[in-house]
This record gives structure tokens, sequence and C-alpha cells, in this order.
């Protein structure tokens, strides 16, 4: 089983800082585009890069993400040119945690079974779909388990903390995801003021490692988060960099 | 039924994890408002004297004889306030809304009727209501977009994805994550996750109950075949649950076939598509084989959804219920004959389910009874069925 998840934040802990996960929409603008912003958010300290698979109907998604899975599927990129580009990012990274981030339609529809089998050889560490919660993910993580493939649950600020314990219990080699806001991805400019709160409550109950996302652009905004949870997830603020300039350089924080 | 609504594999509540203790609390308001006399008691005098229940069965005396076969018999939804069975189940969410202090409804809507059933009970509960629509069929269902502005409701018009209904089902529910605390979701059909293909079915169950007993009045008997339309399926699972226990009742969903199955432009999902998950449900999906989802087509719009209430695909891999075909080309003949020999102009979405009765009737004997679910009106359609004449060189 591959413990580069546990090992990525294991690191940030040790260098006192939030394990920085990143989140791009494969595919956009081009799939070889966002295959070399990879390489540049590796290089630029990310720990953890989230791969998101485009999907025509992504309703958990705020604006930027969802354009950016439109373009992605108007140049028919599927879930297997997402894990063909996985693959060659796994053999530049051997030691990046990659998170398949995807809805679970994509995923069902190709078969369980083969799709795990096919995630593994592509290296995948992770699997998060946004739209599997608790009571109906046991049939992705019984065919992701032979392959030592974790799976990453989402915990919302509506989420009760005992359903939390639930979420995390036989979760291995991954992360919780804590959605900061009631809502849809994308950049905010202010995070809820109990979120802190909230995230300490959150670390005192389970043992697995939780990361934050949702709304999260700026250095500072990582920062605060970073003092109560043990990482960070930025995702709409590189897609719409990305998308914008076709790269990614430079800090990729301000 | 398994925990969490799944019928055999089908149903249950794929969503995102913020929207499920909004279901949860959705859920026990529910199970406790089923339960609740005064809760019943008030939505029955809100249907008897405002819907204008009960709904009639009328006798198609000269289709039946043109036919030379089994009688057909319509369950007249049509004959509602707002021109279909939508209302039935509107009235139930609102009500149910007000009960868990929701101070604010939305919706999605296809061809506009349940989005104009949505806003027509927040008028009448003062609840400020806004509809999802795609911007496509907000063109071709004009009329409608105007009745929903007229009864207060604000019609945001959907412009990504394919434009139409998913997509306008899709930005509802992005509004409820992000407004869930206030805002109840009226979805209008037996999809979505649980427990709303339950309870969509239990506010429509009155077609069906309505129809068993009158049928028994009138012909004392019960009908040999109930027919309905399949789009979502909420006016099809209203019809069928007052039947499923009456096994000598066949049980007929009838799909839009557009312009064939062998073209891809249909909205067929249990006899052309496969299984997946969408919209919180695990149902019969026409998708891609990566699993996107495809752009339906109908001439009605109201069929134009690429899934089905995950109780109908329960219902057909069981055996109790079958799912038929009907074209584009078949429907509208089915609406013509109505309109002559009746002198009723019934919804394009219903005229599936009539032409099925009128494929069937001839091989049945002048005794057998078909009870077809006239689920709505047709004055919506005309630009349509005007546009798909002249289109078709039909007069």
């Amino acid at each position: 089983m591959s413990e580069r998840i546990a090992r990525s934040f294991a690191k940030a802990k040790a260098e006192g800082r939030g394990a920085f996960v990143a989140y791009l929409t494969m595919g956009c603008p081009t799939l070889s585009q966002s295959e070399q912003a990879v390489d540049a958010l590796i290089a630029g300290g990310a720990d953890i890069i989230e791969l998101g698979v485009p999907f025509s109907d992504p309703f958990a998604d705020g604006g930027v993400i969802r354009s950016a899975a439109y373009t992605a599927l108007s140049q028919g990129v599927t879930l297997d040119k997402v894990l063909a580009t996985a693959k060659r990012l796994r053999d530049r990274h051997p030691d990046t945690a990659f998170v398949l981030f995807t809805y679970y339609n994509l995923v069902f529809s190709k078969g369980l079974g083969e799709f795990a089998a096919e995630a593994a050889d592509a290296g995948i560490d992770a699997v998060l779909a946004v739209d599997l919660p608790l009571e109906e993910r046991d049939e992705l993580l019984d065919a992701l388990k032979p392959y030592g493939i974790g799976y990453v649950p989402l915990i919302a600020p509506n989420t009760p903390i005992e359903r939390v314990v639930e979420s995390a219990r036989g979760i291995e080699n991954s992360f919780l995801y804590v959605i900061t806001v009631k809502g849809i991805t994308g950049a905010r400019s202010e995070l809820p003021p109990d979120l802190t709160g909230r995230l300490d409550a959150i670390r005192a109950a389970v043992k697995l490692p939780i990361a934050a996302g949702f709304g999260i652009s700026t250095k500072e905004q990582a920062e605060t988060v970073s003092m109560h949870a043990d990482g960070f997830v930025v995702g709409s603020a590189l897609v719409k960099r990305l998308s914008a300039e076709g790269k990614i350089e430079g800090e990729l924080l301000v | 039924m398994k925990p969490n609504g799944h019928f055999g594999p089908y149903g249950g509540q794929y969503v995102a994890e913020t929207l499920m203790a909004p279901l949860a609390e959705l859920a026990e308001a529910y199970g406790q408002a089923k339960r609740d006399g005064a809760f019943q008691r008030e939505y029955h005098e809100i249907l008897r004297d405002y819907v204008g229940r009960e709904s009639p069965l009328t006798v198609c005396r000269r289709l039946s004889e043109s036919l030379g076969g089994a009688r057909i018999v319509l369950k007249r939804e049509d004959l509602n306030h707002t021109g279909a069975h939508k209302v039935n189940n509107t009235v139930g969410q609102a009500l149910l809304a007000k009960r868990m202090g929701k101070k604010r409804l939305i919706a999605e809507t296809g061809a506009g009727m349940h989005g104009v059933a949505t806003a027509t009970v927040a008028a009448l509960l003062g609840m400020p209501c806004d509809v999802y629509m795609g911007a496509i069929d907000i063109k071709r269902q004009a009329p409608n977009v105007e009745r929903m502005r007229l009864l207060g409701a604000r019609v945001i018009a959907v412009e990504e994805g394919s434009a139409t209904l998913k997509d306008a089902m899709n930005e509802a529910l992005r509004d409820w994550v992000a407004n869930c605390d206030d805002t109840f979701y009226v979805i209008g059909t037996v999809a979505g996750p649980y427990p709303y293909p339950e309870m969509v079915r239990d506010f429509q169950r009155v077609i069906g109950d309505e129809a068993r007993r009158q049928c028994l009045e009138k012909f004392g008997r019960l009908p040999d075949q109930a027919i309905a339309c399949v789009g979502g399926g909420s006016n099809a699972m209203g019809l069928f649950a007052g039947f499923l226990d009456d096994r000598e009742v066949k049980l007929v969903g009838v799909e839009a076939g557009g312009k064939g199955l062998a073209t891809g432009e249909h909205a067929a999902s249990i006899n052309g598509g496969r299984l997946g998950v969408l919209h919180g449900a695990k149902t019969m999906l026409l998708q891609t084989d990566a699993g996107n989802i495809i752009d339906t087509y109908s001439v009605s719009a109201g069929l134009d959804y690429p899934g089905v209430g995950p109780e109908h695909c329960y219902l057909h891999d069981s055996g109790r219920a079958e799912y038929s075909v009907i074209c584009d080309d078949e429907a509208i003949d089915a609406f013509d004959r109505l309109c002559r020999c009746e002198g009723i102009i019934p919804a394009l979405e219903s005229s599936h389910a009539l032409a099925e009765a009128i494929k069937r009737a001839p091989a049945l004997p002048k005794e057998a009874i078909l009870l077809v679910n006239l689920s709505g009106r047709g004055d919506k359609d005309m630009e349509n069925i005007i546009a798909y004449k002249k289109a078709h060189g039909r007069a």
C-alpha cells in the first residue's frame, strides 16, 4: 500500500507548515498544459496533487471549475485519458501523492473493478468522489482496497462530529477533506468565522490528517487554516490562473 | 425498500456531503407529516378546494369505436388547476416546507409545468420562489415562463451545459447546497436523492388511488392495463402506486422515443440507457461510454430528461411494470386523434401514453379497459406542434 499521502502530511508537519494540496481540472486549457502545470505545481512546493476529471454535470462546482470541465470535455478529455496522464506524471514524480478527484458516475460507469485496476496501474494513491457519501461508498472502497488505493471522505460544515468519526472509520493512508463553507467550489474573500473552531473539533476527533478546502486562494488564508488543520486545498484559484495564462509559474500563492 | 431509499440496486443518496444533513432533516420531517392526520387533511383539502380534485375519468367513446377494440379511458389530470398532475406534488412539498419553517422555495423545470405548479403554490402560501430553467427550454416554452413571472416567481435562465432540464437541476442543487438552512428544494419528479422518489410518488399516488376507486364505481372492475408516459416518471408512478398490489392490472410506462432509438436522438433511459449515477440516485441513464451524460431529444420537452426515477427501474427489473417506446410521429398522431375524436387537447407528454393505448386497443376485446393517464393539457404545446407539422410537411 502506498504511503505517499501519510508521508506528505508528515513531511509538511516536520517542516512546521500545512501540506499544500493543489487541485487542477485535467484538460483545461489542454491536457498537455495540465500535465506541465502539475510539474510546475510540484516544483513550486505542492505536496499532494488532486487530478480533477471533467464531468458533463458538475453540480458541486463553482463557475471556474465548471467552465474548465466544459473546456476539457470539448476536447474529448475522459477518465481514461486522465489516467494515462497520471501514469506519465507518476513516472516523473515517484514521491508525490496523487488523488483522483471525480464525480462518481465516471468511475461507476467504467466498472469499479476495472477502474481500480487502471487507477492502481496509473499510480493513483487515493480517490475522492464528490457525490459519494458515507452511506453509498462501500462498493467503491471494496473495489479500491485490493489495490491499496485510499479514499478521501468529504466533511461538510453541517456534518455532525459523530458522522465525522464514522466517515474516518476504516480509512487509511488518506486524509479528511473538510469543506470550509456551505456551497460550491470557488475562491472567497473571507472564510467563515467559526471555521477554526470547527477544524480544531474535527482534528481532536480523528487520527487521520485533515485538509481544509473550498474558498482558499491566498497565502494568508492558507497560513490561517494551517494553524488548525494539517493541510489546505487550493483549487479554483489555480484553475483560473492556468485557464487565463496557459501555464503556472512563479509563486503558487500570493 | 432498503434504508436510504434503495429500490433494489437503484436509488440512494448520491449527493455532496453538505446535502446529507438537509436530506436527513427532510426525510425525518416527511416521515412525521406522512403520519400526521392534520397534515394529510390540509393537503387533501387544498387538492379538493384549490386544485379541483377529484379529476374525472372520461371514456373515449369515438376514439375507442374507431379502433374497434378495448375501451380507452382517460384519467383527467389535465383538468387540474395549472393544467397538469404536477400540482399534486408541489402542494404537498410546499406544505411540508412551511411545516419545516423554510422561507423560500426553489425548483427546476423543463417544459415549465413543474415550475408553474411550484410558482402557483408559492403564491398560495406566500413564499418567494426561484425557478431554474434551461435557456433552450425558456425559448421553446415561452408561455410558461410568462405564467411563472405573473405568479411572482423569478425564472433564472441556465445557459451552460446543454441548457435544458438536467442543467437546471444542477443549478438548483448548487443553490440548495449554499442555502439549505432556509430553502426548500421542490423536485418535480420521482428522481433525485432519497426521500424525493418516495415522497413525490406518495404525493402523486392520489392519481392512482382515485382512478382505482373510480374504475370500480364506473365499471365494477379494475382496468386491464394502466398506461402513463415516463420522463422522470412522476405521473406514471402516481398512477401505478394505486394498482401495484392488483397483479391482474398490467402497468405500462411509455418512454419518449424521439426520432427512434436507433438514431440516438431520444429520451428513453430504461430502453436505451445503462446504469449510472446522476442527481442523487443510481438509475438508468443516457450516457456516453466515458460516463458523461448525453443530451436527450424528444418533441415533448417534459420527457426530455436523461435519467428516470429509480423505482421505475426496479419495477422494470421485477417485471411488475413494462416500459415501451413511442416516437415523436406516433405521439403527434395520437395528439391529433384525441383532439378530433374527443374534443380534448392533450399535452405532448401524455400523447405518448395515449399512442401506446391506441397501438394496443385493436388487438384487445371490447370489454377490456385501457386506463391512460392524461397527465396534462396541450395548450402549452401549440407552437411546437405547429412547428413540428410544418417541418414534417403535415397539415
